[in-house]
């Protein structure tokens, strides 16, 4: 997981969940707990991500205890990678 | 006439070994409950609550998770022959204050006596409990002795519950958000069971019904159609959390599957949720023959959700007549109408040129005519009148406010006699609802009061206007939420419209800060997530003469100047 890849989570959170395309994502800003991410859309990221990169986050995952901000949640992506 | 305590202890007694419900969790096997061990779960909070001193008719307000606990604990209320009332539990998103306060407007309206919680929770709600004085106890419930078996049949026979009165209170029922909290839709033994009669006659129950419901128990169609009515009638329930479902809706059909589930009911938006979102690798192997009826509820409902969901599952064996629809209101204990059973729902399609200018449902064979769902007939004992706003009765096809009377009214607002008086007139209860009868159906096509329904939940747009008042920037006092039906999602998206005290907010970097902390604030404080903010400047809403924000209106007025021609994101 580079960078970009990242980038590329962030666009998607921000304009297919958070519907506003230019919103700026940090590396540490809470996503779950925050309610950026609503519930509802919690299958979309995890379908974004399977279709994106491969790696299947399972729905017992989809909390805020597994990953709640983009770098945790890219960690999960890599250590799934390898 | 029976109650809720001596059905159940029939239960017990007659059926022990037989199951009652199956409680799935992600990540754990599935857990079958028979109504032996449905009872002596109970049991335990029955005890814990008499050695607390709970009498009978005092409220126990239950904070938990979707769970056994849940369930027993509120049996166990019942047993006590106290009156349980489910607060919804604390999510991820909501911030703690803001639950706090709706905690607080809980409590003060319903004067619980008892609150029980997890060990977790407990300094949460002890913060609460001790600033309203009828809380004498706080039940934790890693505290609650292990199930002992009730031996003698005198133990049972001394449970206070089995000495209440058909027309007492069995429970109460509430929405969501502060509002919805201080209007606790009281309930009776009687109202309960002449609804179970009632809505199993209309939806034809029988053996070999088996229930699949993911909904949460602090609503109608979940705590009714998807808990009660299973156990009372001992139809075998299968249960899965809303938490689950929304994460992994393929498992919804996948306990239709493999518990060859019969009826199910559903909020509007799940249809497109479970159209939208499920992968053919996750439905391998599913079969929903055995499905008779899907039954929509608790929100408008629309066709072209029905036809998004047959058009899905159809290939896994869903067949079209199992579509069926339902109009119900927790103040009627539950469903009011149903439709689909014996008959396909009755599709018609309709002039939206005489429905906006006229009010009349006027049939059209045009290509934009509109495609009205059916909601179906009155069920036993329930009577449905469409009435102007004089209050004297409308012709069909006339658009008016829904009335009803019936056998399974609620008692009253709990401890709100003001509210409960306004709610009648003439007998009739005034449900806010706008819709009109043809050919003895009723079709729903909007709503009086002024409400959003979000998913099938109620929110209270005050409650939202109140939080987004709070963002800098926002004039007090000048803000309005409505909500804008999405055809996508097939439920309510909450529009905020705010006025800012300086035009300067309006543009560039600050009107993003505002606009940003609006959102914040109304999604940790309600349970929806809110993503489109209007900023405006001083004096663009509009007001009614006596100098109230108007709903309606504004969100018109908003419809006209913003005209909702772009999906972003897509």
């Amino acid at each position: 997981m580079d960078l970009s890849d990242i980038q590329t989570i962030a666009d998607f959170i921000a304009s297919h969940i958070v519907k506003q395309p230019k919103r700026s994502i940090d590396l540490d800003e809470p996503l779950i707990s925050s309610g950026l991410i609503d519930s509802f859309s919690l299958v979309d990221l995890a379908i974004f991500i399977e279709d994106t990169f491969g790696v299947r986050i399972e729905d017992t995952e989809l909390n805020a205890d597994t990953f709640d901000t983009l770098s945790e949640l890219a960690d999960l992506i890599s250590y799934r990678l390898l | 006439m029976t109650t809720v305590s001596r059905v159940l202890i029939e239960s017990y007694q007659q059926a022990p070994d037989t199951i009652a419900l199956y409680l799935l969790k992600s990540g754990r096997a599935d857990l079958a409950i028979t109504y032996g061990d449905l009872v002596r779960r109970s049991l335990r909070y029955t005890r814990s609550l008499e050695r607390e001193g709970i009498r009978p008719d005092e409220v126990v307000i239950l904070i938990l998770q979707h769970g056994e606990d849940l369930i027993a604990s509120f049996f166990g209320s019942i047993l006590a022959g106290a009156i349980p009332a489910i607060m919804p539990f604390l999510t991820e998103k909501l911030s703690p204050e803001v639950y706090r306060r709706s905690l607080k407007a809980l409590f003060e309206v319903t004067q619980p006596a008892a609150v029980i919680t997890y060990a977790d929770f407990a300094a949460e709600a002890r913060q609460v409990a001790d600033a309203v004085p009828s809380v004498r106890s706080l039940l934790i419930t890693e505290g609650v002795p292990p199930p002992g078996e009730p031996t003698l049949t005198t133990d049972l026979d001394r449970l206070p519950g089995l000495r209440a009165h058909p027309e007492e209170v069995v429970l109460l029922q509430h929405s969501s958000g502060t509002t919805g909290l201080q209007k606790g839709v009281a309930l009776s033994h009687r109202a309960v069971f002449n609804q179970l009669d009632s809505y199993s006659r209309a939806i034809r129950l029988a053996p070999g019904d088996v229930i699949v419901s993911w909904l949460p128990l602090y609503h109608d169609m979940g705590l009714i159609a998807g808990f009660v009515l299973p156990i009372m009638r001992r139809v075998p329930l299968v249960l899965m959390s809303p938490f689950d479902w929304v994460r992994a809706p393929h498992r919804l059909m996948q306990a239709i599957s493999r518990y060859r589930g019969t009826l199910c009911w559903l909020p509007n938006f799940a249809y497109n949720f479970c159209a939208q979102k499920i992968r053919p690798r996750d439905l391998e192997g599913v079969d929903l023959s055995s499905w008779r009826a899907v039954i929509n509820c608790s929100e408008p409902m629309h066709w072209k959700s029905h036809q998004m969901f047959l058009e899905c599952f159809a290939a896994y064996g869903l067949r079209p007549e199992a579509l069926a629809t339902c109009y119900a209101m927790a103040e009627n204990v539950f469903a009011v109408t149903q439709g689909g059973i014996d008959q396909p729902v009755r599709l018609d399609p309709i002039s939206h040129e005489s429905l906006t200018s006229r009010m009349i449902a006027e049939p059209s064979r045009e290509l934009q005519a509109l495609p009205m769902l059916s909601a179906g007939r009155p069920i036993q004992n329930t009577r449905v009148r469409v009435i102007d706003a004089r209050g004297a009765g409308l012709p069909e096809r006339h658009v008016g406010e829904i009335a009803i009377q019936s056998d399974c009214l609620l008692n009253g607002y709990f401890q709100r006699p003001d509210l409960t008086e306004k709610a009648f007139q003439d007998g009739w209860y005034l449900t806010g609802d706008l819709g009109y009868l043809a050919e003895g159906e009723l079709y729903i096509t909007g709503r009086k009061k002024d409400l959003i329904i979000v998913g099938g939940k109620n929110i209270y747009p005050q409650d939202l206007e109140r939080l987004a008042e709070e963002a800098t920037g926002v004039h007090p006092g000048r803000v309005v939420a409505f909500g804008v039906f999405d055809e996508r999602i097939g439920t309510e998206e909450v529009v905020l419209v705010a006025e800012v005290e300086d035009d300067r907010l309006l543009v560039g970097i600050r009107a993003e800060q505002v606009a940003s902390e609006i959102r914040e604030r109304v999604t940790r404080g309600s349970e929806i997530a809110l993503r489109r903010v209007q900023l405006v400047k001083r004096n663009w809403l509009l007001k009614t003469s006596s100098g109230k924000i108007a709903r309606g209106a504004n969100r018109d007025k908003y419809l006209r100047e913003y005209p909702v021609d772009y999906r972003p994101g897509e």
